[in-house]
C-alpha cells in the first residue's frame, strides 16, 4: 500500500501497515545501494527543501542522499539562529518557500510541535525529521528496520532504550513504532531522566540497568546530552559511564545474540565504551545504512508512490 | 416610554430583573431606581414611579458590576497587545465595572507618577474603574522594596511582582510587613523557578508524550507554603493570584483554618480546561501557571465553593497574533479572559450543578473586591450604580475576531458557552451593550 497521507510527522500517527509498507519499501531501495548505480529517477523534476533550524550532520546528509538517490531537485537551508530572532514566524519563512513551488520539506526545528504546524499551513508535503523531544520518525522507522533485519518478526521482542529518555524523540518515535509491531520496549536511564508519565506511551521503565538489560534482544542506547549535566540532571560523565554506560561488562550480562544500537554522534566512553561502540555486537553502521533506505521510502510514499511497483508488496 | 440605548437618562428604572446581591439570586423579579448614577432604590416586585423612563430587563439577572482583581493592560509599553482605552472595553463587554491592574508593564508601575498615569489613562477612557497594583521590588528586580508608601498614597490597592515570583524569601517578609502597616495585600505570583526551570505547561502525562518541558505542581505549592508561612509570621495580608493545583488549596485552606490573613483567586481557564488541551501545541493553551489535570480542577472548583478561595479573577493577558502564532515553547504565557469569564463560570461551574449563580456572582463581586479591600462590588441603596445585566440562557460561539479589546489569544475560540452578558453600567452610565453590536 502506499502512504495516503500528506505529511510524517511521528510514528505515533503511523499503523502497523503503514510501517510495515515503508520498512519493505525501504528493503527494495536497500538492495539498490549494492549496484554501481544506486539512483533511481521516481523524483524527477520534484523539489525537496531541507529546512534545518537546529545543527545537524548525519540526518542531513542521510535525507540529502535519500533525496538525490531518487533524483530529487534539493535545496538546503539551515539557520542556527530560529526565526524568531529574525523576527519572522515559522509561517512567514514556510509560506516563502512554498510560494517558490516546492513539493516537500524536510524541517527539523527545536520546538515541538512544529513538523505538525508546517504540515497544518502548507500543501506541500512534510516530513519531520525532529522536533525537539517529541518525535524523529525517520530514525524510529530505521532503528526498526535495523532491528527486523536481526530479530525478523518483531513481535514479542524485547528492545531496551537507555539514556535521557526525557529530552528523547528517538525514544517516543521507538516506543510508538516498536508498540505498533507488537515489540516490548522497556526505558532505562537515571531517574532524573526518567519521566514517571513515559510508562503511559508504552514502555516499562526498570531503572536498574543490569535488570533492564537482562531479557533483552536489543539496546539502543542513547546519546547523552552532555549540556544537560549543567542543569543538574546528573552529576558526571565519570557517574553516567559508572551507572549507565554500556561496556562489556553491561554486555556479559545480556543474552549472546543482543545486539546494540546507537543513533549517533556517540560520546565514546560516557554512554558507551569504544569496545562496544567498535564491537562485534554493535550494527551502528547498518543503522547509518538503512537511514538513507528508509527516507528514500518515506519519501516516494509520500509522493504517491507504489510500493508493489518496486517489488516490494507485503 | 421606550428604551433609549443612545440617550440613557439621568434617572430610570430597569424593571423585570431578577437581583443577584450577597451570594443570592432572588427568585422573584424586581428592580432598581437609578438617579444620578447612584442606587436610589431596589427591590422585589413591581416600582411605582410615575413618568420615569422605564428599561424593561424581560426577566434577565441583574448584578453588581463584576470586579476583575487581576488584568494585564499592556500600557505603557506593550500598546500592540492591549492599552487602558481597549482593556476596558473588554472589561466592559464582559460585565466588569472594575478592574485591578498588574504592575509588569515595561516600564512596571514601581513609582507613584506611574501610578497617576494609570489612572489617568483610565479616566479618559471612563469604561470601568481601574484600581492598579504596584510592584513589590523597583523594576521587577525581585532586590529592593518599591516605596510601599508613596504608591499606596497615588492609588496603589496592593504590591505584586505579578507575572514573576518573588524568589527572595526576606523581600517577600519586609513586603507583608510593609504593606500590613498601609493596610494593603501582597499578592504572590507563587512559582519557585528553579523548580519550574524551563517549563512550557503542566508537568505530566502530555507534557512527556509531546515533549515539552513541565512545570510541577510542586514549584507553584512550595511557593505558597512559604508566602502562608511568611504571613502567618508577620500578620499580613498575603493574597495568592491564580491558584491551580491541589496541593495549592490544601495549604491556603489549612492557613485560613489558622486565622493568617490570606486570600486566593482561581481563574475561569483553571476552572474549566485541563492540560490536555495543549495536544495540538496550540499556544492558545499556555499561560502560566499552567493547566492542570481533572483532579485540580476538582479541587480548585470545591475550593471556589468552599471560600478557600475567595473569587475568580481572569488574568487577561493580552498578546498579538505574531506572538501566538509562535512555536508552544517560544510562544509568551497568558490568555485573554474578561470576555468570556461569566459565561466560562456559568458554563463550567453553575449549569454542571457545581455552584449556584448567585455564589458565582458573589465571586465575582463583593468577595473579589474584598480581596484588595475596593469599595465596589455591591448593589446597596446609595451606592454608586455599578450594574450588569446577564442572560444566562443565551448560547453563543465566541468567535475571537468580535472581541472588543485588543487581543485575540482566547482559550474559548469556536466554544459554545451558554450565559451573555447582555449589558453593563458603570455609575448608572451604558458601559457596553450586546445589540451595539448589531
Amino acid at each position: 500500500m502506499s502512504l495516503d497521507r500528506k505529511d510524517l510527522i511521528g510514528l505515533e500517527d503511523l499503523s502497523r501497515d503503514e510501517i510495515l509498507s515503508i520498512l519493505n519499501t525501504a528493503e527494495a531501495f536497500r538492495s539498490v545501494f549494492d549496484r554501481p548505480v544506486r539512483s533511481v529517477p521516481i523524483m524527477r523534476g520534484k523539489t525537496v527543501v531541507n529546512l534545518f533550524f537546529e545543527p545537524s550532520t548525519r540526518t542531513r546528509i542521510s535525507f540529502e542522499l535519500a533525496e538525490k538517490r531518487l533524483s530529487a531537485d534539493i535545496v538546503n537551508f539551515s539557520a542556527a539562529s530560529s526565526s524568531l530572532k529574525k523576527g519572522e514566524t515559522l509561517r512567514d519563512t514556510a509560506q516563502n518557500i512554498e510560494a517558490m513551488k516546492v513539493d516537500m520539506i524536510v524541517m527539523r526545528h527545536s520546538s515541538p510541535g512544529a513538523a505538525a504546524y508546517l504540515g497544518r499551513v502548507l500543501k506541500a508535503s512534510v516530513i519531520n525529521a525532529g522536533d525537539g523531544p517529541h518525535e524523529h520518525p525517520t530514525q524510529g522507522l530505521l532503528d526498526i528496520m535495523t532491528m527486523r533485519q536481526r530479530l525478523g518478526n518483531l513481535e514479542g521482542k524485547k528492545v531496551t532504550i537507555i539514556g535521557d529518555i526525557s529530552h528523547s524523540r528517538v525514544a517516543r518515535s521507538n516506543i510508538y513504532g516498536l508498540g505498533r509491531l507488537g515489540a516490548e520496549v522497556t526505558v532505562c536511564g537515571p531517574p532524573t531522566m526518567v519521566p514517571r508519565a513515559i510508562a503511559k506511551l508504552g514502555a516499562k521503565v526498570e531503572l536498574d540497568l543490569a535488570k533492564a538489560v537482562a531479557k533483552a534482544d536489543c539496546l539502543n542506547i542513547l546519546r547523552i546530552q552532555l549540556e544537560r549535566q549543567s542543569q543538574m540532571v546528573f552529576p558526571s560523565n565519570r557517574e553516567y559511564a559508572l551507572m549507565y554506560g554500556v561496556n562489556e561488562d553491561v554486555l556479559r550480562r545480556t543474552k549472546p545474540e543482543c545486539f546494540v544500537m546507537h543513533p549517533g554522534p556517540m560520546n565514546r566512553d560516557v554512554e558507551i565504551s569504544s569496545d562496544v561502540a567498535d564491537g562485534p555486537r554493535q550494527v551502528i553502521l547498518e543503522q547509518v545504512t538503512n537511514g538513507v533506505a528508509v527516507r528514500m521510502a518515506v519519501i516516494y510514499l509520500l509522493s504517491g508512490g507504489d510500493p508493489g511497483s518496486l517489488g516490494a508488496g507485503e | 416610554m421606550d428604551w433609549n440605548w443612545n440617550r440613557i437618562p439621568a434617572e430610570y428604572l430597569v424593571t423585570n430583573v431578577k437581583l443577584a446581591r450577597g451570594g443570592k439570586l432572588s427568585k422573584r423579579k424586581g428592580f432598581l431606581h437609578i438617579q444620578k448614577g447612584r442606587v436610589q432604590a431596589l427591590g422585589v416586585g413591581e416600582p411605582s414611579r410615575e413618568g420615569v423612563p422605564v428599561l424593561d430587563g424581560g426577566g434577565l439577572v441583574c448584578a453588581p458590576g463584576l470586579v476583575d482583581v487581576h488584568v494585564h493592560f499592556r500600557e505603557p509599553g506593550q500598546e500592540e497587545k492591549e492599552t487602558i482605552a481597549t482593556g476596558v472595553r473588554a472589561a466592559a463587554a464582559g460585565g466588569f465595572t472594575s478592574v485591578v491592574t498588574m504592575p509588569n508593564t515595561v516600564p512596571p508601575i514601581d513609582s507613584a507618577p506611574m501610578v497617576r498615569y494609570l489612572l489617568d489613562r483610565a479616566d479618559e477612557a471612563a469604561l470601568c474603574r481601574v484600581f492598579p497594583t504596584a510592584a513589590i521590588s523597583k523594576g521587577l528586580g525581585g532586590e529592593t522594596l518599591t516605596e510601599f508608601g508613596d504608591l499606596v498614597r497615588a492609588g496603589a490597592v496592593g504590591f505584586t511582582d505579578d507575572g514573576k515570583p518573588v524568589m527572595h524569601g526576606k523581600l517577600m517578609q519586609f513586603a507583608l510587613q510593609y504593606a500590613k502597616q498601609l493596610g494593603v495585600p501582597v499578592t504572590c505570583h507563587a512559582e519557585d523557578c528553579t523548580l519550574s526551570g524551563s517549563g512550557v505547561m503542566h508537568a505530566g502525562y502530555w507534557s512527556t508524550k509531546l515533549g515539552l518541558s513541565g512545570i510541577p505542581r510542586l514549584a507553584e505549592d512550595s511557593m505558597i507554603f512559604r508566602d502562608v508561612e511568611l504571613a502567618k509570621a508577620t500578620g499580613g495580608h498575603l493574597h495568592v493570584a491564580h491558584v491551580s493545583t491541589k496541593g495549592a488549596v490544601e495549604i491556603i485552606r489549612r492557613g485560613k483554618e489558622d486565622g493568617v490573613n490570606v486570600t486566593g483567586e482561581v481563574t475561569p481557564h483553571h476552572l474549566s480546561l485541563d492540560h490536555s488541551s495543549c495536544r495540538d501545541f496550540s499556544p492558545h493553551f499556555k499561560m502560566n501557571p499552567p493547566l492542570r489535570e481533572e483532579e485540580d480542577i476538582e479541587a480548585v472548583t470545591q475550593g471556589l465553593i468552599d471560600g478557600v478561595l475567595d473569587c475568580v479573577a481572569t488574568d487577561h493577558a493580552p498578546h498579538t497574533g505574531m506572538e501566538k502564532e509562535l512555536m508552544f515553547d517560544q510562544a509568551p504565557f497568558g490568555v485573554v479572559g474578561l470576555e468570556t469569564a461569566l459565561a466560562v463560570c456559568h458554563t463550567y461551574l453553575v449549569l454542571e450543578g457545581k455552584m449556584d449563580l448567585g455564589v458565582l456572582v458573589g465571586r465575582m463581586t463583593e468577595q473579589a473586591a474584598a480581596c484588595y479591600g475596593l469599595p465596589v462590588g455591591t448593589l446597596e441603596e446609595g451606592a454608586e450604580a455599578d450594574f450588569m445585566l446577564f442572560d444566562p440562557d443565551e448560547r453563543w460561539v465566541v468567535d475571537p475576531a468580535k472581541l472588543a479589546g485588543r487581543s485575540r489569544n482566547t482559550p474559548y475560540a469556536g466554544k459554545e458557552l451558554t450565559g451573555r452578558v447582555k449589558a453593563t453600567f458603570l455609575k448608572g452610565r451604558l458601559t457596553w451593550h450586546d445589540a451595539a453590536e448589531d
